[in-house]
């Protein structure tokens, strides 16, 4: 079972394996044939088929060009809208999970333990259980249909997962490392700068890709705390459904779906090992 | 001359408390905003299912009536039938295709990295994508029945999108679409991780391949197994975005799940108290898989502790 030459059972090995990559594959090469091809001509056919002639102007019309309601500015606006949460979001609760893991697991004080373990049951918490909180919060201190609200939310509810993964991964610097700094005077932040910094590149590229990806990928919030202009895109795309019902564009939404998954698909290519590692890290809590 | 520098400057020493001030600020007050959500929320949401609130909230206490009206109306009842199957087809097949994959991809084959990464990538999209091709495909008129029908075979027929008795299956295609490759790449590890020198003593006995993995290595896979049901579990029973965008619980309320019922309650019927009470139901649910789950880790951490 553990040769490389091509006996019939290899080659049945193959076969399946390549038919499952093949089907996986098709819902992408289906939308991305589709983008290429013009409303007139999906509406004729099919889905599914090859694009007659090249309609590279659906990019451009999904880009800068359809109606969502009154609004006739693509998805520029709600692409602008996610990176705006997005970036911050991440970039928060990252630091303050690096900082709030490397507090409970190598400088430890007292009611870590307890205080992490209320932390980690965001991972478990339904966000429906939150909703109605959520609303309230927002509405007191005037953050609801802002993009700050959503930074906000993402940022204290991505700290279950970046403080988890980062005390996971701070565990295993030895304590000695510490001790020996803090004799020498060095106090939390210095050793922070100087010691745990420095050795944290992959849990930080772990946590960022982790937290990117969900924070982009996130609708339920988006849709319920903002509306109109300040949707993010995943609520964008449900919105220009709805509003397409009646003349269906297809090509244009194609490509608008493109668009709306392509930032968090180069960052799948480009970090591939690193985005594996955090699914399994969040598996095996 | 020479003491000048010994001499330190007379500065009243500040209080150990104020010099640590932001130490103890930048532990406590990300954590302790963190946790205080998760518990103040949670009890929020629970007091909330037991008052009679509507539009906005308002104390009062209605006891369980908000539950025992969620429980009996035919929205919750449509949903709680679709979570428990969509909850087991999906986490059932989705767990079996992951094994399969990852069972396939050890054979040391060519190529294995590009394949992971083919199985894997649905999961860097996000559900409303996902929902939203699916939708495409398995639109009779559009999609996979559409071209069949153009390829010339008219009596062809998939339109379970439109069918009150199968679209909860569409759901469970595209669910599956999504996220066997996580079972996958959980399995995979597993198997990466059987001992090799059993292996080789069992070839040397004489056991083919398929007596090693149905003896030596499924065996082995079994606590990876449950956390991978676990999970896909949790995962299933929030399900929200995916079927927003790929049925939007239809056709009428066919494909009705929990965490839409809650929405549903909430935002666009405005009643609030029940709508607290469909969200802790969906909690109960997913205690009533967390809490077995974690009773058997904590069992399986003192067992390795003694071992």
């Amino acid at each position: 079972m553990r040769d490389r030459s091509f006996a019939p059972s290899r080659i049945l090995i193959y076969l399946v394996v390549l038919l499952i990559a093949a089907a996986w594959l098709a819902p992408l090469a289906v939308v991305v044939l589709n983008s290429l091809r013009s409303n007139e001509e999906i509406a004729q056919g099919s889905m599914i088929g090859w694009p007659q002639h090249w309609a590279w102007s659906n990019y451009l019309t999904a880009w800068s060009g359809f109606c969502v309601a009154e609004t006739c500015a693509g998805i520029r606006p709600y692409m602008l809208n996610s990176a705006l949460v997005t970036t911050p979001a991440t970039i928060f609760s990252t630091l303050l999970g690096a900082i709030a893991g490397y507090a409970v697991s190598l400088w430890r004080f007292r009611g870590d333990t307890w205080i992490y373990g209320i932390v980690t049951l965001g991972l478990f918490l339904p966000q429906q259980m939150r909703l109605l909180p959520w609303t309230i919060v927002l509405r007191d201190i005037g953050l609801i249909n802002t993009l700050a609200g959503l930074v906000l939310i993402h940022t204290i509810q991505g700290l279950s997962f970046t403080t988890l993964f980062c005390r996971n991964y701070y565990v295993a610097i030895p304590h000695e490392l510490i001790r020996a700094a803090r004799i020498d005077g060095a106090g939390f932040f210095r050793i922070f700068w100087r010691i745990i910094l420095p050795l944290s590149g992959p849990i930080l590229v772990v946590t960022v890709i982790w937290q990117f990806t969900h924070i982009w990928n996130e609708f339920l919030y988006g849709v319920t705390f903002t509306s109109g202009q300040q949707q993010p895109v995943t609520a964008a795309l449900i919105a220009l459904s709805a509003a397409v019902a009646d003349i269906p564009q297809h090509g244009v939404q194609s490509a608008a779906v493109i668009i709306a998954a392509l930032p968090t698909l180069l960052i799948y290519l480009l970090g591939g090992k690193y985005f594996v590692r955090g699914l399994t890290a969040g598996a095996v809590k | 001359m020479s003491n000048v520098a010994t001499m330190k400057p007379v500065r009243p020493a500040l209080p150990e408390w104020v010099r640590r001030l932001p130490e103890y600020l930048m532990i406590w007050v990300p954590l302790l905003l963190s946790a205080a959500h998760l518990v103040s929320f949670s009890l929020w949401t629970i007091w909330i299912s037991f008052t009679p609130s509507t539009l906005v909230p308002v104390s009062g206490w209605v006891g369980l009536r908000n539950y025992s009206s969620v429980l009996a109306s035919r929205n919750w009842q449509i949903a709680f039938d679709n979570l428990l199957l969509f909850g087991s087809a999906f986490v059932l097949l989705s767990a079996a295709t992951g094994l399969a994959l990852a069972i396939l991809l050890d054979q040391r084959i060519r190529g294995e990295n590009v394949l992971r990464s083919i199985f894997l990538y649905p999961l860097a999209v996000s559900f409303v994508v996902t929902g939203t091709v699916w939708s495409w495909l398995l639109n009779p008129g559009l999609g996979i029945q559409k071209l069949v029908h153009d390829l010339g075979w008219t009596s062809f027929k998939f339109d379970w999108l439109i069918d009150r008795d199968m679209a909860i299956w569409t759901i469970v295609i595209a669910a599956i679409w999504q996220s066997s490759g996580f079972a996958m790449a959980l399995f995979l590890a597993g198997l990466r991780s059987v001992d090799t020198d059993i292996i080789k003593a069992a070839q040397i006995d004489g056991a083919g391949p398929v007596r090693i993995y149905r003896r030596i290595i499924l065996p082995s896979l079994w606590p990876i197994t449950i956390t991978v049901v676990v999970i896909q579990l949790q995962f299933a029973i929030s399900t929200f975005d995916l079927v927003r965008a790929l049925t939007n619980g239809g056709p009428g309320i066919a494909t009705q799940l929990p965490a839409l019922v809650v929405y549903d309650l909430m935002f666009q019927r405005s009643l609030l108290g029940r709508g607290a009470a469909a969200a802790v139901l969906m909690l109960l649910i997913l205690l009533a898989v967390l809490l077995p789950y974690a009773a058997w880790r904590y069992v399986q951490r003192r067992r390795a502790a003694h071992a």
